[in-house]
This record gives C-alpha cells, structure tokens and sequence, in this order.
C-alpha cells in the first residue's frame, strides 16, 4: 500500500537573485497510513512551509509531493481546491473560524464546497461536534467560544469530510494547559481510530503524543526520532 | 444546490454589514430613481408639447422671419405680407393673421406680474390657436383699426393679478400703460416648458404702438380652408412672399406647417430628455463607483475568510460567485427601491411637468442596475478568487 505522504527533494525559495530565501532546500518525507508525525524545529527552519506545502495551500518550487499516491505537482488550482476539500484537515495555530458565523455552520463549510445536501451535512457536522464535546455548543459563534472551544470546533471542521490526513500547525500553541490536554486528546483519539495526524510543534510534552518526531533543520529532515 | 450555498453565502455577507450595504444600496437607488424619474420628466414635458401643437389644428401654417444669407438683407415680415396672404392668388388661403409678441410685466394695485407672452394679433388670432373666451368678450377689428388700448387675458394672469375679482372691465399696466381687461380666455394648462395661460392678446396695432415697434412680425398664421387644402395654401403662400420679398435662392421666412413645428419641437424636448438622461446615467455611474468601492474594502477586510474559505476547499468559482452575488444583489435591490422611488416620484408634477413614465426605461434601468453589480463587481471579486490561500490567510 502506497503512504499517505510522500515527499522527494521537496525546495521551495521565496523571492529571487540575492535576496532569495531558501526555505525547503531538498526535503525528503514519508508517512505511512496511520501514522502520528510530529514535526519540529526551530522557528524559520521551514516546517510551517512544509505543512502549509503538504495541505496544499502552498506551491512547491521543486520536487515531488504525492498525496495518497497522487501527483499534485500536475495540479492546478482549481484540483488543488477539490484536493483540500476531500484529502486534507488543516488545523491552524490561531483557529481560523469564519467570523460572525455558527460553530455548526462552520464545520458544515467544507461540505458545502464538497457538495453534501443540507440534511446530510447537518448530520455530519453535529456527528463531528459530538466527537470534540461540543455538541452543546452548536449555534454558539466564535466570538461567544473560548480558545479551546474554538480550536475544537475547527478540529471537527477538519475531520468532517473524513480527509486523509489531519495536518495541525501548532495547534495548541494559543491555548492554556487544560484546553490543550482536550486538544491533544481529541487528535490521540482521532489517531487511535486510525486516522493519519501530522502536527507541527515547539514542545516535547506534545511531541510525545505522537508516534515518532521529525526533525527539520534548515529546510531538510536532520532526523527522525522514534 | 452548490448555487443556492453560495448565494446563501452572499447574503450572510451582506447582513453582516447592514450599514454600508444599505448606504451603497441608496447610491445605486438615486442613480436608478434620477434616470427614471428625469427620464419621465422629459417624455413628460414632450407630450406636452405635442398637445399643444395638436390643439393648433391641421389646417395652420406659421410663416416665421429667417436669418438672411451672408451678403443679402432679410426683408421683414410685415403686415401688409399677411394682407397680401388672402386674395384672389390664394384661393386655399383663408385667413392669415399677423401676430407680434413681446415679454411684458403687468400690474394692477399693488400686483405685478411678468406675463410669459404678451401678443399683438387680429380676432382670428382666437380662433386659430384653438382659444375660447371664458369671461367677457374678444376683442373686435374695430379695436384693431382704432387701436384701442384693450386686452385679452389667459387664466395664469387673471389668477396673478386679480385673484377673487373679475377682471373684465379693470385697468391694468402693461409696462405703464395703461389696458382694459375685455376677456379672459378658459384654462389651456401647461404645456410643456411653458404656461399656456401666461399670456395675453390684444390688438396688433396697439402692441406695436405700445410695445413692439414696427419692425418685423414674429409670426404671421394661416389658415388654409381645409388641412387638405394645406399643401396648396403652402405654395400660394411661398409664391405671393416670394414676389414681395423677391427671392430668387434662399427665402428670408420659414413656413411650417403644424407637422414640421411638431417635428421640431419635438427635436427640442427630445434634446432635452437625452440631457436629462445623460445627468442620470451619470449619477448611476457614480453609484456603481460606489459599488466598487464598497466591493474592494469587503473584500480586503475579508482576506482572511477567503484564506479559510480556499483552506477547506472552497474553488475559485464559489468564492468569485459569492463576491459577485453579493454585488449583484446590492446593485439589484438598490434598483429595485430605485425603480420604486421612480414611480411614486413620477407621480408628482415636478416644475410644471405632469411626468410621464417610460415602461422602457424602467426596465433599462432594472438591467443597468443588474449589469452594474456584474461588472463593478467583478473586479473586486476576481481579486478575492485569485488569491493564493496561504497569502490569504497570513493576511492581517
């Protein structure tokens, strides 16, 4: 069975000439199905860029990226768009709720683009709400939801299309130590039901959460710790 | 389905906001109402004059001075042109009336009013403008032949100057001098631009005397026999002015008939409402600048959804559908109110004009409205969709 992920001499250089910065200077990568990544490094060592590359809401500027055996360097944006919809749950440092908008009808977003008729996708998003506790939250919008909540409410907006992976850029790096205990059970739990979890992280005690941890160090895989 | 989402999507956008959507919606709603309504106003104000051309009769030619060519001298018109008119060379002519008129102010007390035309003619002048006598009498060719200081009033002045009296048998000044009232003449009503009461006759000697001089007439009106006898009397006209004027190229008069003082004026009132609607579309323009302007702050204090929007998936479509939907909508109801405000508007006289509402333009309009939140939208729309989803969501 092919990985989920894999990434061969992955580059990626911002601007030009002398003042180009080379944030991704050949990167290599593979997770398996299944799998719990976690992803460190130190700030500007390029792992933020590598997320954001591996949740498609970047280019690479050289190298190959397959998602679950897909080429997506042969993409354009429009199938860019179908891929995010359907393969991939971002989860962000700082939420990225829709403002003035319900938590329902913000885990009910992805299913809209996706196409899912009203009914099912109420069904769907309540199901995913449930599954982070907040079932009782539903109607609820951002500004009147705590930081755990809302980055609750986002995690079940990631997993509610039942994507490939769950990817996760330092997702407790706003919260407190309770909510993010909540936070990192809830993406042990969605691991455990055999989910592929990758998250970018600056402290151990959440690196420890996953299966191995993958170090980058200016743009390359320095080592894999298991 | 995916549509309804989307326009779902829009409308949640624009409720979010519904102070600047309601104030970029009364930009499109003026722009919208002005074209209709000035639009209304100027068909108004043209039917008007076709009325009162109408009331004319079909058997009237009015022969008017003309410029004369570089290097010649105009011959004015003068009384005896209209004498000459009838006679034994113009079979189909059946009366022609001399007819001078001036701008002159009245008074009566301690009253005064600028009467719109002042008109110096003969008894038949009456008859042919259609014109009835509602109190006293006219005014008879003896008065012509003597002279006599008498007048005939319309309804605008009767009302300025003697309101709640009668005004037949009251001296009244016109420009000092001193008038008899004889009659008034019934209500004609507006026509167009101008007051068809605001007037008054008398006696074509007596306004030469009094006001005009004796220079050139202004107008000398026949009457031909019948208005199927209307062409010839034009060409006995032309011939019998041509021998006393002596033209031989280019005629120093203008004869029209009730047809061609249609066309023309109707050119004038046309000219008008293309102004009026020029004025219009301008306005319209400028709300759909606003349009604009309100499209791009949305969409740049909405980067960030974006981002989250193209982060879960959203193509370039949905959220290119939802920024012009939202446009749309805003121009569509701005119009909608618009063409409301229009109508209610256009059922008021505005400056002395009853408007009359063209089903076209309201139409127009409605499409305009809806075009403009199409294309002022676009732009500010395509930039949301082009946006790469990363930059959007590191946008602050």
């Amino acid at each position: 069975m092919s990985p989920v992920i894999e990434v061969r001499d992955l580059r990626k250089t911002y601007g030009n000439g002398d003042t180009a910065v080379h944030a991704l200077r050949g990167l290599d990568l593979t997770v398996e199905k299944g799998e719990y990544i976690a992803i460190m490094g130190a700030s500007g060592s390029g792992k933020s860029t590598l997320l954001n590359i591996l949740g498609c809401l970047d280019v690479p500027s050289g190298g190959r990226y397959l998602l679950d055996g897909i080429d997506t360097g042969e993409f354009d944006e429009e199938q860019l768009s179908l891929l995010r919809n359907r393969k991939i749950g971002f989860v962000f440092q700082s939420f990225n709720l829709v403002p003035r908008t319900t938590a329902l009808a913000n885990v009910e977003l992805p299913l809209v683009y996706a196409g899912v008729r009203r009914a099912q996708r109420r069904e769907r998003a309540l199901a995913a709400l449930d599954l982070v506790g907040l079932a009782d939250r539903t109607h609820h919008r951002p500004n009147e939801l705590s930081g755990g909540q809302q980055q609750r409410v986002a995690i079940a907006r990631a997993l509610v299309t039942s994507p490939a992976i769950v990817l996760a850029d330092e997702p407790t790096g706003n919260l407190d130590t309770d909510s993010s205990r909540e936070v990192l059970g809830i993406l042990d739990r969605l691991n455990a039901s055999g989910r592929t979890v990758v998250l970018i992280t600056h402290e151990d005690e959440v690196a420890a959460h996953a299966m191995r941890t993958v170090r980058v160090v200016d743009g390359r895989v320095a080592g894999v710790l298991v | 389905m995916r549509v309804f989402e989307i326009a779902a999507f829009a409308v949640r956008g624009l409720t979010a906001n519904k102070m600047r959507s309601g104030l970029t919606t009364l930009g499109i709603l003026i722009g919208v109402a002005s074209v209709i309504l000035l639009i209304a106003v100027g068909n108004g104000a043209s039917s008007a004059v076709q009325q009162s051309i109408a009331g004319l009769g079909t058997n009237i030619l009015t022969i008017s001075p003309q410029r004369a060519q570089p290097g010649t001298t105009a011959k004015p018109l003068t009384t005896a042109d209209a004498t000459a008119l009838v006679g034994a060379d113009s079979p189909d002519v059946k009366y022609a009336s001399p007819v001078v008129s001036a701008q002159a102010t009245a008074g009566y007390g301690d009253t005064t009013h600028d009467i719109g035309q002042f008109i110096g003619s003969d008894p038949r002048y009456f008859d042919t403008t259609n014109s009835s006598v509602a109190q006293g009498n006219l005014f008879s060719d003896n008065d012509v032949q003597q002279a006599r200081k008498v007048v005939v009033i319309g309804s605008t002045v009767a009302a300025e100057l003697f309101p709640g009296t009668d005004p037949v048998g009251k001296s009244m000044l016109v420009n000092n001098i001193p008038f008899t009232v004889v009659g008034v003449l019934a209500a004609k009503g507006s026509s167009g631009l101008q007051d068809a009461d605001d007037m008054a006759v008398a006696p074509l000697t007596t306004a030469q005397n009094a006001l005009t001089g004796y220079g050139s007439l202004t107008q000398i009106v026949v009457q031909a026999r019948s208005a199927d006898a209307l062409p010839n009397a034009q060409a006995q006209v032309t011939t019998i002015l041509n021998g006393r004027h002596k033209i031989t190229d280019t005629a120093d008069y203008r004869i029209l008939s009730q047809d061609q003082l249609l066309t023309a004026r109707t050119a004038t009132t046309e000219t008008f409402t293309v102004l009026l609607a020029s004025v219009a579309a301008i306005s319209l323009l400028v709300g759909g600048i606003g349009i604009t302007n309100i499209m791009l702050v949305t969409v740049t204090e909405r980067i960030r959804e974006i981002g989250i929007r193209k982060a879960v998936g959203a193509p370039r479509s949905s959220i290119l559908g939802q920024f012009l939907i939202e446009a749309t909508l805003l121009s569509l109801f701005g119009g909608a109110l618009g063409i409301a405000a229009g109508m209610i508007g256009s059922q008021f006289t505005i400056a002395g004009i009853q408007p009359v509402l063209v089903p076209s333009s309201v139409l127009l309009a409605f499409a305009v409205s809806a075009l403009i939140g199409l294309f002022f939208g676009s732009y500010p729309a395509s930039r949301a969709a082009k946006l790469r989803p990363i930059e959007a969501l590191r946008h602050e």
